[in-house]
């Protein structure tokens, strides 16, 4: 165990079933505290199902997750444990839309994390000013543009200080000229050294930030490495083709 | 109507169309004309003291006989509550309608609302039964008229909405098969019977199936019956709302580590029920005037005093006069009810506004 405790977070022959639809077919993997990993690969091969596999979003059934030391299962009280360190950015923001700015970034740590009301507020001006828009505190978030509620996602996650962030595809879902803002946002947290999984198809943060870029096919990890070296000399066919198609089309 | 653009269809805006509006205003001002001639012009309003009913039925047919509300109103209101004793009904409606109007006020929208709705029911309680405070004491036996229909209603309504959340809730939950099977297995029965039977079997049959020398009074049962049935389908109507809830939602409260009980108070629940403010309203209205289905199980509510005052024989052949005056009262309420939808659907669409509680 203490060679897993070191890392944030651990996959042992980790497999999951849609129906009879095998979807992650034995995923082993440790992250170590403070790495930057980028996810990449064609979609439908598993990446989302992988990360919220992390915080539970997604049940595993065969194998073992370890998070921050603590293992996955059905006990409520781990399970909350394991939520309070780890951060989530979706595709879809996710924000809540009846709350404004603020009551968004300062629920959980109110809730969950237990703090007042002023040192939740204190906090959340913090890091919305880090996302860089403390100005839309009042607002709420269906009067934001799609980059302006991802980076207030981003800073809502932060709120909790979780050892961990979790990020399924941020920028997918924006307009190409807001996609800049929320991957300088994600940039500057990376090189703040918080531990980072990032499931996304951006291949320029990817060979800026990443310490080790993985790629998934068929519910498999085909191939790990560092951005620079799986560009350059990608090892096997299927990555060729995936990196073929990204850089052309993407 | 999309054949108005060709020539025949101008024809038709430029000369049958005004037509059709001067027809029916014409029609409109005689129905209204004869209204007010049978309910004003020709009305009889008061009966000298000790006289009988002739004066009315010399008028009848073309006058409204507004006297028989003035003879009856007290019945109609209070129904076989002790004569006495009804100064105290009667400030049971006034509490009512404060409550009501307290609602209707964005003033006193905070949580501080529910805690004046739980002391105005204790108060209301006492003035209802007494036995305290030096009021005498009166069974429940002999309430009757408009605070039967206000009790049924609110109270009815008060129960019903969170069991309704509860059973909506519960069909959603599908790691718990057992639960989800009896919400199910509950909505789809009560939906399946009408009202009117529920309250028979509550009347009738239940006495004949609790233990002997338990004895649970009728208008409770009438008051279980109804929770029961409101309950069934105001749960569709939130399960209606959860329905209509991206799973985002539900997936950005776990992943910052809410429970399900703070994400669904905090999260689903204020999303769920704006969406569906309308139709639970709707529902509201119809439960309202179904309280007046309880004259059935012999229970004397508004509907059912106005009904037995106008079975009296000297009174007979003046039910109009009572039905209309019922059809106001039940309007008022029912319209109170619509303005506090309004006001609460616009007050949550405008984004200005957070409903989360403070902490
Ligand atoms: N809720 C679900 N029910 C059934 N199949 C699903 C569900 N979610 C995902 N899948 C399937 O699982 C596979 C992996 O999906 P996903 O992890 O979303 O892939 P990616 O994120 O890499 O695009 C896909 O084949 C997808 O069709
Ligand atoms: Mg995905």
């Amino acid at each position: 165990m203490t060679d897993r405790a070191e890392s944030a977070v651990a996959f042992i022959d980790v497999h999951k079933w849609y129906g009879r639809v095998h979807v992650l077919r034995g995923i082993s993997l440790s992250v170590a505290s403070g790495e930057r990993l980028v996810i990449c690969g064609p979609s439908g091969s598993g990446k989302s199902t992988m990360i919220r596999c992390i915080n539970r979003l997604e049940h595993h059934e065969k194998g073992r997750i370890i998070v921050e030391g603590m293992e996955l299962s059905d006990d409520p009280r781990a399970l909350a444990a394991i939520r309070r360190e780890v951060g989530m950015v979706f595709q879809s923001f996710n924000l809540f839309p009846h709350l404004s700015v603020l009551d968004n970034c300062t629920l959980a740590p109110i809730r969950v994390r237990g703090l007042s009301r002023g040192e939740a507020e204190d906090r959340a001006m913090e890091y919305l000013k880090r996302v860089r828009i403390p100005e839309q505190a009042r607002k709420f978030p269906p009067q934001l543009s799609g980059g302006q509620q991802q980076r207030v996602a981003i800073a809502r996650a932060l709120c909790m200080q979780p050892k961990i962030m979790l990020f399924d595809e941020p920028t997918s879902a924006l307009d190409p000229e807001m996609v800049r803002e929320v991957l300088d946002v994600m940039i500057e947290l990376a090189e703040s050294g918080m531990t980072m999984l990032c499931v996304t198809h951006e291949m320029g943060f990817a060979r800026r930030v990443a310490d080790r870029l993985l790629f998934m096919d068929r519910g498999e990890i085909v191939e790990s490495g560092s951005p620079q070296e799986m560009f350059d000399n990608p090892r096997t066919e299927r990555l060729r083709g995936f990196l073929n198609q990204i850089l052309h089309h993407g | 109507m999309r054949v108005l653009r060709d020539g025949r269809g101008d024809m038709a805006r430029r000369f049958v169309s005004p037509l059709i509006t001067l027809f029916l205003s014409l029609l409109l001002a005689l129905g209204a004309w004869r209204f007010f001639s049978w309910a004003l012009w020709h009305a009889v309003w008061t009966l000298p003291p000790g006289s009988n009913t002739d004066l009315c039925r010399a008028a009848l047919g073309h006058g409204a006989c507004w006297a028989v509300i003035g003879e009856k109103f007290r019945f109609i209101l209070f129904g076989f509550y002790p004569y006495a004793q009804q100064w105290r009904a009667a400030l049971v409606i006034l509490c009512f309608i404060t409550l009501f109007a307290l609602s209707l006020s964005q003033r006193f929208w905070r949580p501080s609302l529910a805690l004046i709705w739980g002391s105005g029911l204790v108060v209301i309680a006492i003035l209802m039964w007494g036995g305290v405070f030096g009021l005498a004491f009166v069974p429940e036996d002999q309430w009757g008229g408009l605070p039967i229909t206000l009790l049924l209603a609110t109270l009815g309504l008060a129960f019903a909405f969170p069991l309704a959340i509860l059973v909506a809730l519960a069909r959603r939950a599908e790691g718990l098969p057992v639960i989800r099977w009896l919400a199910i297995a509950y909505v789809e029965l009560i939906r399946g019977v009408p009202l009117i039977s529920l309250l028979f079997m509550a009347s009738v049959m239940l006495p004949l199936f609790l233990p002997n020398g338990w004895n649970i009074d009728k208008l409770l049962r009438a008051q279980l019956a109804f929770v029961l049935f409101a309950g069934a389908y105001l749960a569709e109507v939130v399960r209606a709302g959860l329905a209509a809830l991206p799973r985002g939602q539900y997936e950005g409260a776990a992943a910052l580590g809410l429970s399900y009980w703070q994400a669904t108070r905090l999260i689903i629940l204020p999303q769920a029920l704006r969406h569906v403010i309308p139709m639970l309203v709707n529902t509201f209205i119809g439960f309202f005037k179904d309280t007046s289905l309880v004259l059935i199980i012999g229970i004397f509510d508004l509907m059912t005093t106005g009904r037995t005052a106008t079975m009296e024989p000297a009174w007979q052949g003046f039910a109009n006069e009572v039905y209309l005056l019922l059809a106001a009262i039940y309007f008022g309420f029912c319209f109170t009810m619509a303005r506090i939808s309004r006001r609460l659907e616009q007050r949550l669409s405008a984004p200005h506004h957070s409903i989360e509680e403070p902490a």
